[in-house]
């Protein structure tokens, strides 16, 4: 029934979108695992590791263009939920070192030792299952989201007042983070891993199975956000955006619809997270910077606001230009292209890149696909 | 014997003490007669010698005794005469005059042992006890108040009575106050005394002394003073800290005042989210910089008034620049906030990058002009100057821009436009004229907030940055569009995070005001002091 649903939910461009996808998923880790190094067709290590990273990106823009394009909730905090669930794989990862660290403690991770610390944290236990670690990436930044939506949403924060309290978040958890007694890594963050499920982090093949990952945690994200935004939910959610007073005018329970979707959201930004720990191989309070969070929000806005495609092109594309830019020479003029893409796509492009391209008939309007696309068409406030 | 000696030597302190306070001018002979026993090369009679210099009164008596110290204090045994060694030469430690031709031959030091090094210590603090600076005494009965040395009681004694200052008189009494507490033998009396004088001068030192440092074997009655004037003391610091705290806040809520109130402006009358805000304080800090170095490079003599010429010239320049965004950027996002946040979040990217490129990625030295810099200590409370004037600053900056919207026509124009833009403009107000002002207002106070925080924060290009957050939670706490929520906000937040930090430290006390700020805006979504009606809910 829900596969079904899933596999109803893309439309024309959707399919072009996860045929894609497959394609990255299956081409690039081979290329790279199995053409010769002199081959033009060979894929470098380092350039796996960075296009698997924007994978991650592409993931976590797509969960914030879930929240703002479809319900008009500009989250300045998104980076909060994925760093979460960086910092769940990353404790994992941690665990997994056991015994090889520094001190060669059988269970404190070296910070520990540093610290002085004589036995581990109780939130700390059970992070050595990985089934236990993969619950909390999904757990603890939906409960936070969800916490968080219900008081938000349900006193009416809404618009620029709900955007400030979400940036305020983000900086609390990162004050919060930097403290070494906080008991994750302070300052350093969590790093040096070493093994994920019995396989070496560092090698090859793992690199390879984890950007396929990532690609296929794209591809479920997407179609499962298509499948929410599609459903009849889905619909009240564009109504919330468009016209919330109105909405809640008409009988819906409009805090529901937003603290259901800002949690899903927040969990599909924790699997990003944990996916972008072990490709990176590092995590640090950094990722809670409040900047970090708003750069996000520019990824959907340069991909197409409310497209969920064009959020996972608008993230590649401007880390793409930002790992050109951050890079030599070029570097001193990174912060003036990023301001000026934000400045120009906000007043130019208001649809996005994806608003450049001719705009395509709905081939059936059998899911209601017209509806969609054309109120996505027209984000309003 | 040693007993015996130190006796000796109270006996000839007191005795020299009462000739000392009975006549001045009786001074020099005994120091001439004590002089001499430091030729005799036995350590008792140098420890005579010392106590009779040091009763003397003598001019040069400080520089024997320090001699003494250094051993520098030499002495012929064949003339029986001394002399001091001192970097010119050698002097006559008779009469202080330096002496002719050659060194005598045969010269040998003065030589001490340690009893005789804590002798040459009581001396000299007795010395500074009744030296002609009313500071060196100060610092000499503090210095004593803290040592305790039961030695320098006698020469305490004759300081206290012949002292006129009352700020120092009382320190030597507090100084008497402590040996007496302390020493073996004083009576139950003397001892309570001792303590209700220890108990008026309530500061750390005195609860250190009553708390760890008196003998055992106190009687109960004194022990329960004691008690007391802990808890009395502790009281006092208590409450003086707590004015500490009080200032403290007060000085971080100015500064978010300052902060806070061209946002208030720019999102609070105009609705326009400005995360670029804290790039124009940063410009203000800038343009601080840049008119110091101008005043550095032509007119040196003119430093002190360089604040002065920086409060306009950052006022224009970040209103100027803030005029330009509105005119170049934001008047195009009109009614699209989540799109202007975005926008000027992007200039605000390029500004710091912009400052980054000229000035450079390192902290830049702003000076303070001399009437700003120091410290005043009233009671218990520590003032710095330049918070105190940021103070008054931040003060003056919101009366005068409560004036400005309240009387001025362009204030008056503001207002309507903010109330009713259709029928301000059917009034015939340049809306767009007074948008693009409005904005170069609050831009240009950002500005002056620039100049205040250049004293107090490094001026480097990420200044903005790190006050921009709070500046939203304060005006979002305060209450959008009203001013008085802007400065009941920042007063809020200033005071609540400086109580706070004693309790949870600097970070977690930032945290929980954090969380209490995001808890109180579910209460009152709208802050504060919320404009009421229906034109609030877009």
């Amino acid at each position: 029934m829900i596969t079904r649903r899933l596999l109803e939910a893309p439309d024309g461009r959707g399919w072009i979108f996860l045929g894609i996808l497959a394609a990255i998923a299956i081409i690039v880790p081979c290329l790279n695992l199995f053409a010769p190094p002199d081959s033009p067709f060979h894929v470098t290590s380092s350039t796996l590791a960075l296009w698997g990273k924007y994978l991650c990106f592409a993931l976590l823009a797509l969960s914030l263009d879930l929240v703002w394009g479809y319900c008009g909730i500009l989250s300045l905090g998104h980076g909060a939920f994925f760093a979460l669930g960086g910092y769940a794989m990353g404790m994992y990862l941690m665990r997994q070192i056991a015994g090889r660290g520094s001190y060669a403690h059988p269970i404190l991770p070296d910070f520990m030792m540093f610290l002085n610390w004589k036995e581990l944290p109780v939130y700390w236990y059970g992070f050595q299952y990985f089934p236990y670690a993969a619950l909390m990436i999904v757990l603890v930044p939906g409960a936070l989201a969800f916490v968080f939506g219900w008081f938000a949403f349900r006193s009416r924060v809404t618009g620029v007042y709900l955007s400030i309290i979400t940036q305020a978040l983000t900086f609390a958890l990162m004050l919060g983070f930097f403290r070494n007694d906080f008991g994750f890594g302070g300052n350093n963050g969590l790093t040096d891993f070493y093994d994920i499920l019995g396989f070496s982090v560092q090698a090859p093949g793992t690199r390879a199975v984890l950007f396929a990952l990532s690609a296929v945690a794209l591809a479920l994200g997407y179609l499962l956000a298509q499948m929410i935004v599609r459903s009849k939910a889905g619909k009240v959610l564009i109504a919330v955006r468009d016209a919330e007073s109105r909405t809640r005018f008409l009988g819906y329970k409009v805090e529901n619809y937003k603290t259901f979707v800002f949690t899903v959201s927040a969990c599909m930004a924790g699997v990003a997270g944990a996916l972008y720990v072990p490709q990176v191989g590092i995590i640090n309070p950094s990722e809670f910077a409040p900047a970090n969070s708003i750069e996000m929000v520019i990824w959907v806005a340069m991909g197409g606001r409310g497209t969920l495609i064009g959020a996972a092109l608008g993230a590649v594309i401007v880390n793409y230009l930002k790992s050109i830019f951050t890079i030599g020479a070029l570097a001193p003029y990174w912060l003036f292209l990023l301001g000026t893409i934000f400045v120009l796509v906000t007043i130019f492009l208001p649809k996005g890149v994806l608003g450049l391209l001719p705009k395509r008939e709905p081939r059936s309007k059998r899911n209601g696909a017209g509806v969609a696309s054309g109120a996505a068409a027209q984000p309003a406030e | 014997m040693p007993v015996f000696r130190a006796r000796l030597a109270a006996l000839f302190l007191a005795i020299g003490a009462l000739l000392l306070a009975g006549s001045a001018s009786a001074q020099t002979p005994g120091y001439e007669q004590a002089l001499k026993g430091f030729a005799e090369d036995s350590f008792s009679d140098t420890d005579a010698a010392i106590t009779g210099v040091a009763i003397s009164g003598h001019a040069l008596a400080a520089r024997v005794i320090g001699a003494l110290q250094d051993g520098r204090l030499l002495f012929d045994p064949a003339e029986k005469k001394i002399y001091l060694r001192e970097p010119p030469g050698l002097l006559d430690a008779a009469t202080g005059k330096p002496v002719a031709g050659d060194p005598p031959a045969g010269l040998k030091a003065v030589r001490i042992n340690n009893r005789l090094r804590r002798t040459i210590d009581a001396a000299l603090g007795g010395l500074s006890l009744l030296g002609p600076d009313p500071n060196r005494r100060f610092e000499a009965a503090q210095s004593v108040f803290k040592s305790r040395d039961a030695n320098a009681l006698v020469a305490l004694d004759v300081a206290i009575g012949k002292e006129a200052v009352p700020r120092v008189k009382k320190a030597m009494l507090e100084a008497r106050a402590a040996i007496v507490v302390t020493k073996q033998g004083a009576t139950e009396l003397e001892q309570l005394e001792a303590i209700a004088v220890i108990r008026e001068r309530s500061d750390l030192d005195a609860r250190a002394l009553l708390g760890g440092g008196l003998p055992s074997g106190l009687s109960a009655n004194v022990q329960q003073a004691a008690a007391d004037a802990i808890a009395a003391i502790d009281q006092y610091l208590a409450r003086w800290r707590m004015l500490q705290n009080l200032w403290y806040g007060i000085s971080l809520g100015s500064v978010l005042l300052l902060a806070a109130i061209g946002l208030a402006i720019t999102f609070g009358v105009m609705g326009v989210i400005n995360m670029a805000h804290g790039e124009m304080v940063m410009l203000g800090a800038y343009t601080t910089f840049v008119v110091q170095e101008a005043i550095r490079g032509y007119a040196p003599g003119m430093f002190d008034y360089s604040l002065a010429i920086a409060i306009p010239a950052a006022f224009v320049v970040a209103g100027l620049v803030g005029i330009a965004i509105e005119r170049g950027v934001i008047r195009f996002l009109y009614g699209r906030p989540l799109e202007t946040l975005l926008a000027t979040w992007g200039i605000s990217l390029i500004l710091q990058q912009a400052v980054r490129t000229m000035f450079g990625p390192n902290n830049r030295e702003v000076g303070t002009p001399a009437f700003m810099s120091g410290v005043v200590d009233i009671g218990g409370l520590a003032i710095t100057l330049n918070r105190f004037w940021i103070i008054i600053f931040a003060g003056i900056v919101f009366v005068a821009l409560l004036a400005a919207l309240r009387y001025t026509t362009l204030g008056l124009h503001m207002r309507a436009v903010t109330q009713n833009r259709r029928m301000a403009s059917a009034m015939a107000i340049n809306t767009g004229r007074i948008d693009a002002l409005t904005f170069g207002l609050g831009s240009g106070i950002a500005g002056l907030a620039g100049v205040a925080l250049s004293q107090i924060d490094n001026v480097s290009p990420n200044l903005g940055q790190s006050y921009i957050i709070d500046s939203f939670l304060v005006v979002v706490f305060g209450g959008v569009g009203n001013l008085w929520g802007t400065l009941v906000g920042a007063l809020t937040l200033g005071v609540a995070n400086k109580f706070l930090e004693p309790y949870a430290g600097a970070v977690l006390g930032k945290i929980a005001l954090l969380v209490l700020v995001i808890l109180f805006i579910q209460k009152r979504p709208r802050g504060l002091f919320a404009l009421k009606g229906r034109a609030v809910e877009a």
